[in-house]
């Protein structure tokens, strides 16, 4: 039993996997497959139980209902060692009375590995930290100990690498620099890589699938460009980004568009894009895309008319506007500055265009606040 | 004649002024000359008197003499006082450190019914007087029919030893990240390997720490010893018995050896903690 359930390979399948502390649900009903050798990352705000889900994977909490398979083998109810799964804690929890070297030889030691010498120090190669291997955990830098972290965990060729938080105690570059790394390292060891975080850049960054969660569920899941371009909820369309959600009606059919009336204007959007249940709907588009002109300027697709530059500001790679529009929302545009100025002032009368295959539509019940106003930059609190 | 312009426009400060500040800056090392003198003045008395020529009663300086430190058992007693402390002591440290900090384990690492009782429970002896403990110890013996002695001793201190080691050990697991043991288990340790590996090595320093303060609380109690130990005499009952008498000098070498083998102990101490971080 225990050493089938150690030896257990394959995708990750949580099936209608629930965590209750008393009244509150961390975790609801949540149903998942995860492919093996995949980057997959759980994305969300504090408290969305994204660290709870994980800690039920590794066995370090037990899940109230449901279950947890790994390729065939049920593993919901077996200790944290008897599972093939080895964590990168986020704040590494490298054990301090040990060397680096016995940190790292740990794993494979408790499984009786005899002969670790050769299997560290390749490790160590990988995180390019071989002459560390002496010295004691609190002689490292962050960007060591984190290195040293993972490489406790990868030595072991676990069937799933699980990385809560992994980069958060990093500075910005740091992190930037560690993404590319981790993606890389995954790459080059060919494990399945399951990485919990509430940075949106850095799961996009990172993996080939992203799960957003909310209040315990998965909200959507799919590869970033789908989550970015196509969002299902006003929740995924602000919280990977920033969105221009606009109140409208389905007003008509056009081959394979639907044509939306937006306060008086009609856009047309794919089909295959809506995600409206009924007539009403909120079009949905990133401040990206739109296009901003003078009202002589002839302009394609999409265009919505009356709009009055409010506020202009340069960010060196792109100007963003907030601009007008005549039924009072203000909407965002960031327009690349590719030809070197701003061209347009505050108090300009502008129309706004953009192609209507970069539109999305969600449901006319949403609320378009969801996701914008929570703040990602909070750690789980553990 | 731009020095001359500047050194007269310069103020000299008055010398009280000066003085308060003086006083000012050092005020804190002044204070900290009188408050060790206080401390180490009984000390030193101890250590310079362990080299009195004293013959019987070392209460009057009478000359040096290196014989008290070349012949520490010459006086009748001394030394079998002594080896039964040093006995007490080891059996007490031993078993009220096993069994503190299990307890401290119990407390601070699970959760049970009766935890907060037991936690406000393990106080007690420490704040019951030793007095009204040793009496009650002695009576509770003869009631079992223990005539009081070496082994009734040492289970009079191990009593009182144990809450001093459950505190002492407690607040170092309070102290362990969590986290860690997490890791462990993560790593395929199971749950005895976790503690071995794990738990133990990093909760060692506060069991150390919680030895060394049972055996100094045992080595040194009288009252409690007093009721419980009849006719044996420990050292501390010995230099209490003798003080009627004048106590030998021999007892001053003992106490400053003492003295002496503790602070060797914590300097070695802390040199080892400071090369483990280096």
């Amino acid at each position: 039993m225990v050493k089938a359930s150690i030896e257990a390979r394959g995708d990750l399948r949580l099936t209608r996997l629930t965590k209750s502390y008393g009244d509150f649900t961390a975790v609801d009903d949540l149903s998942l497959t995860i492919p093996k050798g995949s980057f997959f990352a759980l994305l969300g705000p504090s408290g969305c139980g994204k660290t709870t889900t994980l800690r039920m994977i590794a066995g370090l909490e037990e899940p109230t209902a449901g279950s947890i398979h790994l390729g065939e083998t049920d593993i919901t109810t077996t200790k944290p060692y008897q599972r093939p799964i080895n964590t990168v804690f986020q704040n590494y929890a490298l054990f301090p009375h040990l060397t680096i070297f016995e940190n790292i030889a740990f794993g494979l030691r408790r499984r009786g590995q005899k002969d670790v010498k050769e299997a560290v120090d390749k490790v160590l190669n990988l995180v390019e930290l071989p002459h560390l291997a002496e010295r004691k955990p609190t002689q490292l830098s962050g960007g060591q100990q984190q290195r040293i972290a993972l490489a406790r965990a990868i030595v072991n060729r676990p069937a799933l690498l699980l990385l809560d938080e992994p980069l958060g105690a990093l500075d910005l570059k740091l992190r930037r620099q560690m993404q590319i790394e981790l993606k890389w390292i995954q790459k080059e060891v060919g494990l399945t890589f399951v990485h919990v975080t509430h940075d949106q850049e850095e799961a996009m960054t990172m993996a080939d699938t992203i799960a957003v969660m909310n209040e315990g569920q998965i909200e959507q899941m799919g590869s970033p460009a789908e989550l970015y371009d196509n969002p299902e909820t006003a929740y995924v369309a602000n919280f990977l980004g920033q969105s221009n959600l606009i109140k409208g009606t389905i007003s008509g059919n056009d081959g394979d568009s639907l044509i939306v009336d937006l306060y008086g204007q009609k856009i047309a959007l794919p089909k295959n894009r809506s995600h409206a249940i009924d007539n009403s709907t909120y079009a949905g588009i990133r401040p990206e895309k739109f296009r901003i002109s003078l009202l002589e300027t002839p302009v394609h697709g999409n265009v919505l008319t009356g709009g009055r530059i409010e506020d202009v500001s340069y960010i060196g790679v792109s100007t963003q506007y907030q601009v007008e529009m005549p039924w009072g929302q203000e909407l965002m545009v960031f327009e690349q500055n590719d030809d070197g100025v701003a061209p347009f002032n505050k108090g300009d009368a502008v129309n706004i265009s953009w192609a209507p295959t970069f539109t999305f539509a969600l449901r006319g019940d949403e609320d378009v606040t969801a996701g914008s106003e929570v703040e990602p930059e909070d750690l789980d609190e553990e | 004649m731009s020095q001359k312009l500047k050194d007269a426009t310069i103020p000299t400060i008055p010398l009280g002024a000066r003085i308060q500040r003086w006083i000012g800056r050092n005020l804190i090392r002044i204070y900290a000359v009188f408050a060790f003198t206080y401390l180490f003045i009984p000390v030193a008395y101890t250590f310079a008197f362990s080299f009195n020529d004293s013959g019987k009663s070392n209460l009057i300086w009478k000359g040096f003499t290196l014989g008290n430190w070349q012949n520490p058992c010459g006086a009748p007693e001394v030394c079998n006082a002594l080896g039964n402390s040093i006995k007490i002591g080891f059996l007490a440290t031993f078993f009220s450190t096993i069994l503190g900090t299990m307890i401290a384990f119990a407390i601070g690492r699970h959760k049970f019914r009766g935890r907060s009782t037991s936690n406000l429970l393990i106080f007690l002896p420490m704040a019951t007087p030793e007095i009204v403990m040793g009496a009650s110890l002695l009576s509770l013996f003869l009631v079992l029919k223990i005539n009081p002695g070496f082994w009734p001793t040492v289970i009079a201190h191990i009593v009182f030893c144990i809450s001093f080691v459950v505190v002492t050990v407690k607040a170092r697991i309070a102290s362990l990240d969590p986290r860690l043991e997490q890791a462990a288990m993560d790593l395929y340790a199971n749950e005895f390997e976790t503690f071995r590996r794990v738990t133990l090595p990093l909760v060692a320093p506060g069991i150390a720490g919680a030895a060394l303060l049972a055996f100094s609380l045992s080595f040194d109690d009288f009252i409690i010893t007093n009721f419980n130990s009849g006719t044996l005499t420990t050292f501390p009952k010995f230099i209490y018995v003798s003080a009627a008498r004048g106590i030998p000098a021999q007892a001053n070498v003992i106490g400053s050896a003492m003295f002496f083998l503790a602070l060797t102990i914590v300097i070695v101490g802390q040199l080892v903690n400071r090369r483990k971080v280096r």
